[in-house]
């Protein structure tokens, strides 16, 4: 080999080296915000955190104490009304898509649930307003439901999709043999079989809209008040930790990182529960070791 | 009952299919819905921007007087323009960084580095938007982006771009923190469009003696170019209709200097912004014709994404969706 190949060789050999280790060092970088962001959250927000803090309205500026109890109801009645009102249509059109995966309408389903999870929830969110509080001239619970059950029907409807197309076609097969209409066979086979796997659909729709910020602004609206009547304005966690970053006192900032706390745990919690759930399921079929 | 009635009713019966017919058109009704969904979006507004569609027509998208208080004049370049810069920021830095950390989890981790690593990239694409608005505000900005402004500002102040004073929240800071918020997306579709690239490929390249990394730059890369830039659209469309924290660390100002270290507005900041705000019906509508803007520039920029990446999982067995 003569000196000018050796050189080559050192140089492929140095540049391999060093592109390797900038892309761990990437993989790095990409992950630290994570760390960073849910270090910092704990740090400023668990010194709030007390027993009182679920149970108590929020209290103004320098007053001490105070809780988030407006904001909890708010957004379990906002996630809650989005939820019965997407599930149902979202597992349907799910299941739909998994029959149906090569005819063009079922492609189009696909393609058109892909498509819509990338509308951002903003406009989605003047989409509910347009359709809820223009005509009702009033911001209201309902509006901020509808608005969250457009954000959870593109998750819904794709791991419905996917988590049915895992179900063995066997088992579907079977009933439809023993003489089972299509209906029943989905009711007592598919769904049951597939279970797990639309609970996982549904808390990772519910982590979603439960974080969802913008689009609460302009329906929801908030409230300083614990409200249950669904025409009515209410708080939502997100909504509030807003209201309390941007707002000039350092109190509220503080209560800001608290709630941001609640939030991210409530989230981060239902996240790694489907995730959980996914692969014991998973590994009950016997796709993972 | 007699007999006829119940042949008749086995007639239905058989007509309905035992109920399937039924079952079919509600399956069917609910895939409709999607669609509906998107032409609903479409419609409302549309019609909900008419009046300032029709006072400003298209000048509506190259002029920059917003003027709510004396003369009613609205125009959206400034935030259209602050979109496209943030946006193109947040694609500088995440282009680079995402698809490195996806080249590192699908190829060179091992599996007991690559699964935990793949976990919290997912769960960092779960983290709230206003939470990410939270921690810029607070820590991003005053720890990272002033002191990284200050050094810019002083040593390229001479283009526009770096132009003083500087401001904490700032067009910068929006940038980058969007870039923080599409590393998962980019990272994430990035990983699952390089395992799905067949092992032959890269068995050929090593055979001929290249180095891993050539393997990665000169087969993987090209192989994977449709997946990859399907990805990175997929961030782009991430980043052009993220809110709420660009709303916190953006400073939103009609400023209209080219400088990225001033504050800005993106289309999104001043929806969330002045939406509550718009005291006359002119006013309302040229925010809703600005969603309106916004919808269908994401809606077009996800088209072609999906239409990409669709390309390669139909190519490979393996499932590349985002």
């Amino acid at each position: 080999m003569n000196h000018r190949s050796i050189r080559r060789q050192i140089w492929r050999k140095s540049i391999n080296s060093v592109m390797l280790a900038l892309c761990g060092a990437a993989a790095l970088a990409v992950v630290a915000p994570l760390l960073l962001i849910l270090g910092y959250v704990v740090r400023e927000g668990l010194p709030a955190i007390t027993p009182q803090f679920f149970t108590a309205l929020p209290t103004p500026v320098g007053v001490p104490g105070g809780g988030v109890v407006n904001a909890l109801a708010g957004s379990l009645m906002t996630v809650g009304l989005g939820l019965v009102m997407a599930a149902p249509v979202g597992i349907l059109a799910g299941i739909y898509a998994a029959m149906h995966p090569d005819n063009p309408f079922g492609v189009l389903i696909r393609f058109g649930t892909d498509v819509i999870s990338g509308v951002p929830s903003i406009v989605m969110g003047i989409f509910a307003y347009t359709l809820v509080v223009l005509p009702q001239r009033h911001f209201s619970a309902l509006s901020g439901g509808v608005v969250l059950a457009f954000i959870m029907l593109p998750t819904l409807t794709r791991t419905t999709e996917e988590m049915i197309r895992l179900v063995p076609s066997s088992l579907r097969d079977g009933s439809l043999a023993l003489g089972a209409p299509e209906w029943k066979t989905t009711i007592d086979v598919l769904l049951p079989a597939a279970l797990n796997g639309l609970v996982t659909g549904i808390m990772l729709a519910v982590a979603r809209a439960a974080g969802e910020a913008a689009p609460m602004m302009f329906t929801a609206f908030g409230n300083p008040f614990i409200n249950l009547d669904f025409t009515q304005p209410v708080e939502t966690l997100p909504h509030m930790i807003f209201t309390y970053a941007i707002s000039p006192y350092g109190d509220w900032h503080g209560k800001a990182w608290a709630t941001a706390l609640v939030l991210i745990t409530l989230i981060l919690l239902l996240n790694v529960a489907a995730r959980l759930l996914v692969w014991w399921r998973g590994r009950r079929l016997g796709l993972v070791r | 009952m007699s007999s006829t009635s119940l042949s008749v009713l086995a007639d239905l019966r058989r007509a309905w299919q035992h109920g399937d017919r039924l079952y079919r058109s509600l399956l069917a009704a609910a895939g409709l819905s999607t669609i509906a969904l998107i032409l609903g979006i479409g419609v409302q507004l549309w019609q909900n921007s008419a009046l300032a569609r029709h006072a400003f027509g298209w000048r509506f998208l190259v002029t920059s007087y917003w003027d709510p208080a004396l003369t009613d004049t609205f125009g959206a370049l400034p935030f259209i323009l602050g979109t496209l810069v943030t946006s193109c920021i947040a694609l500088l830095a995440a282009i680079p960084l995402g698809v490195g950390a996806a080249i590192f989890l699908a190829e060179l981790a091992p599996d007991w580095i690559s699964q935990p690593l793949g976990f919290l990239v997912e769960l960092l694409a779960a983290v709230p938007s206003v939470v990410y608005g939270l921690w810029g505000l607070f820590v991003f900005i005053p720890v990272f982006v002033r002191p990284t402004s200050e050094v810019l500002n002083r040593s390229l102040g001479f283009l526009p771009f770096f132009q003083g004073p500087v401001f904490g929240p700032s067009r910068l800071a929006a940038g980058l923190l969007l870039a923080i918020m599409v590393f998962p997306t980019i990272t994430a579709i990035s990983r699952d469009v390089l395992r799905a690239i067949p092992n032959s490929q890269r068995e050929a390249a090593l055979a001929i003696g290249a180095t891993r990394w050539e393997m990665i730059y000169q087969v993987l890369i090209p192989y994977g170019t449709s997946g990859l830039l399907g990805a990175i659209i997929l961030g782009l469309g991430r980043a052009l209709g993220e809110t709420i924290a660009v709303t916190m660390v953006i400073g939103n100002n009609l400023d209209l200097s080219a400088s990225l270290l001033h504050p800005g507005y993106t289309m999104a900041s001043i929806i969330a912004n002045e939406f509550t705000e718009a005291t006359f019906d002119l006013y309302l509508h040229a925010l809703i014709e600005i969603g309106l803007i916004l919808f269908v520039m994401t809606l077009v920029i996800n088209l072609v994404a999906r239409l990409l990446i669709w390309r390669v999982s139909r190519r490979t067995t393996l499932q590349v969706r985002a």
